[in-house]
């Protein structure tokens, strides 16, 4: 097999380790690229133009391949998230069992909208398709816990709070 | 790994669990976790140290006992007692008094009758290990009869004889489809006779929104997939496999890699499994939040590292599918049903279920149902039964809508017909599917035009943009449905909705936009009345919807 210079990382970052791990697990085969952007959003929480081409040089991939398959799925996030996510299940059953006034609450309390991150980087919000907690709808994941049967004034309060910096 | 050594390990683990006179399991699956389960289980661990009873007393995380609505769930054995909202230490005196009860009366403040009808009407095959056995723990497994299905494929039957088994017991795909699994398999054991690599692969992207079927089994009880998996990657001459699972199942996973490391270790997978010539190796491949996915071809390009986008068929995958080779695609609870069949015959499995829906179907019951949670039941039984008997009914004295089956490439079927049977057939006739499991219950607070715009917004959102109906049919489709809601509609847009339903259906590329008019579809069947007194008279009767009054009406009543 033909030997390719080493591609070096765009920092120093004892991170890179880990991602540099999967991919020599991989063998730097093509068909490992979302296992790939899945370590790095892992370690840093998001996917940037630079770790983009890292991997891209890495897996001696087209840099619009690599972009492509980013924005293709929507577990991939291009933007940092803000110090405190909050995932809210928009699944039938989380819709049903009233995740709608959920969001509206959120909205009202701390003015973002899914996918947005408040200007201070406190909080951002989320929606999941169907986090597969059915039979706690409407559930809500605070910062990787999951809530169950959660209220609009149970969100209002957890954004306040949230947002007072105080958490 | 032989028989003998399978049956030893099997025996070992038999007597070291008999060793312990009560059994107490604690659920440690997803739903129960979120509930502090693992606190909970640690505390029971400490309350019995404490009165050294460790000896006596075995405690045990096991996977989903079903009733999610009441977990943390914990059951004594072999007393069969059930505990519900079992509190950790922290919070209550649960723990401790379940502890002290232990020989005495029951607690039963937290008692909860496992003679429920929730329970009693089950049938369990799928989940025959469920809330028994320890997930994370391969002689658990081997322990209740695992892997016995495996060796007896491998060393008694040629890859025929199996075929022939899964053919005979009718057990048909249980993604959602319906295709015939036998049928399947066979097609991929014949395909590429020239000896190159075939794949088999475990499609666990559960991608509808209200299910949480694969995601049970794989928490679970783990091993019965991967030993599926093995015997359909005997039966079809494949010696790679690969599990396809979804990133947002991180316990699934954990569970995953556990059971594949420790199958490897004991020569249950690798290289010549059970000293004969069959190799079979599993890797686990993360989905990234792609509904589209799910669909077979669009799964296979992910699996390559490409973008999850459909192709025309044929070829099929069974002819040409992972990196140009035959692969054989099934859904989790599929390959959860072979070990049994392949144990207790085909002949056996073809005795349950109906004439043409054989055997039992996992649901996950969720929405507006007083026992929430995951039930198996033998097909052919009534939705009135599912969601009456098992499910307990509607709470809060309201009104039994529909109910939700197929996610957004399925439909909603009425009150009317709740008696119907539940199979592929029956649920097709009335516009609905089977899919993959998810059940949602609605009540007469769900305004049904609101579900359609629901599922119509997922579908929009999850196209993958290749074909241009699904693409732009889904858009325009959902706009209109934002009209209705919105009291903006005019009256031809309901002709409108229907003929892009009609093209949208006709000329998607793939299984996503050619069933995603279907929610719009059936709620037009079933409710069009709704549909009319949100467009004519901008009344919604669920009081979802708030819309201007009309105008005319306004002038009226000025």
């Amino acid at each position: 097999m033909q030997a390719y210079p080493a591609v070096s990382p765009p920092s120093d970052d004892k991170r890179w380790r880990i991602v540099e791990g999967t991919m020599r697990r991989h063998g730097r085969q093509a068909d490992s690229l979302i296992e790939v952007l899945h370590t790095v959003q892992e370690s840093f929480g998001y996917l940037d133009q630079p770790s983009l081409q890292f991997v891209a040089r890495s897996l001696r991939l087209p840099y619009s391949k690599v972009f492509g398959v980013a924005t293709f799925y929507h577990f991939f996030t291009l933007k940092p998230k803000g110090l405190h996510t909050c995932v809210v299940c928009t699944g039938t059953a989380c819709y049903i069992k009233g995740s709608p006034a959920l969001l509206r609450s959120v909205e009202e309390t701390a003015q973002i909208k899914p996918g947005e991150t408040t200007p201070d980087n406190q909080v951002s919000l989320i929606t999941a398709r169907c986090i597969g907690s059915c039979g706690l709808a409407p559930a809500v994941v605070f910062d990787g816990e999951i809530s169950a049967r959660v209220q609009p004034e149970d969100m209002a309060q957890r954004m306040r709070r949230w947002l007072h910096h105080d958490a | 790994m032989t028989h003998e050594e399978l049956e030893e390990i099997a025996s070992t683990e038999k007597e070291r669990q008999k060793s312990f006179p009560r059994h107490i399991h604690v659920c440690t699956a997803a739903a129960c976790l979120s509930q502090r389960s693992d606190q909970v289980k640690a505390g029971l661990e400490a309350q019995l140290k404490e009165r050294e009873l460790d000896q006596r007393c075995l405690v045990k995380g096991v996977g989903c006992m079903g009733l999610c609505a009441a977990g943390p769930l914990v059951s004594i054995e072999p007393d069969g007692l059930l505990y519900q909202n079992v509190r950790p230490p922290e919070e209550t005196s649960d723990t401790a008094e379940i502890v002290d009860a232990i020989d005495r009366a029951p607690v039963s403040r937290l008692q909860l009758s496992p003679d429920l009808p929730f329970f009693k009407e089950q049938q369990k095959i799928v989940l025959e290990n469920s809330g028994r056995i320890d997930p994370e723990s391969i002689e658990d497994y081997i322990a209740s009869s695992g892997y016995e299905a495996l060796l007896k494929a491998i060393t008694s039957m040629s890859p025929a004889e199996v075929i022939e088994q899964v053919s005979k017991s009718g057990l048909r795909g249980r993604g959602g489809a319906g295709y015939p699994t036998g049928l399947k398999w066979s097609t991929v054991a014949k395909a590429g006779s020239d000896g190159g690599v075939k794949y088999v692969i475990c499609n666990a992207d559960e991608g509808d929104p209200g299910a949480f079927m694969d995601r049970s089994v794989l928490e679970s009880d783990p091993q019965r997939v991967l030993e599926g998996m093995a015997i359909a990657a005997y039966a079809v001459g494949a010696s790679r496999g690969y599990i396809y699972v979804r990133a947002e199942y991180p316990l699934a996973i954990k569970r995953l890699k556990t059971a594949i490391k420790q199958a490897e270790k004991l020569g249950l997978l690798g290289d010549r499994i059970g000293d004969s010539n069959f190799s079979f190796r599993i890797e686990i491949r993360l989905g990234a939040g792609a509904f589209v996915c799910g669909e077979e071809t669009a799964l296979i390009a992910s699996v390559e590292g490409k973008r999850g986008q459909p192709r025309s068929r044929p070829p099929y995958p069974a002819q040409q599918g992972l990196w140009q080779s035959p692969t054989l695609i099934n859904n989790v609870e599929t390959y959860a049903n072979v070990a049994p069949i392949i144990r207790k015959g085909g002949q056996w499995y073809a005795s349950l279920g109906t004439e043409k829906s054989k055997g039992t179907k996992v649901f996950a019951l969720a929405g507006r149902v007083a026992n929430t949670g995951l039930i198996e039941v033998p097909m052919g039984i009534s939705l009135r039964d599912i969601i009456f008997k098992l499910g307990g009914g509607i709470p809060g004295g309201r009104r039994f809508k529909a109910a939700q089956t197929g996610g957004p490439s399925g439909g909603c079927v009425p009150e009317q017909f709740l008696d119907m049977p539940v199979d592929y057939e029956s649920l097709a006739k009335v516009g609905s599917i089977m899919g993959s499991g998810g059940l949602i219950v609605m009540d007469d607070s769900s305004c049904m035009v609101d579900v359609a715009k629901f599922f119509m917004d997922f579908c929009q959102s999850e196209s993958c943009g290749k074909c241009v109906p699904c693409r732009v049919g889904t858009v325009h489709m959902y706009n209109i449905l934002e009209k209705i809601v919105r009291g903006q509609a005019l009256p031809n847009d309901l002709e409108l909705l229907e003929s892009l339903c009609d093209s949208v259906k006709m000329t998607s590329l793939c299984g996503l936009g050619q069933t995603a008019p279907n929610p719009v579809l059936s709620t037009l069947q079933y409710f069009r009345d709704e549909y009319l007194a949100h467009i004519d008279q901008h009344h919604c009767s669920a009081g979802v919807c708030s819309m201007p009054k009309p105008a005319a009406l306004a002038e009226v009543e000025a």
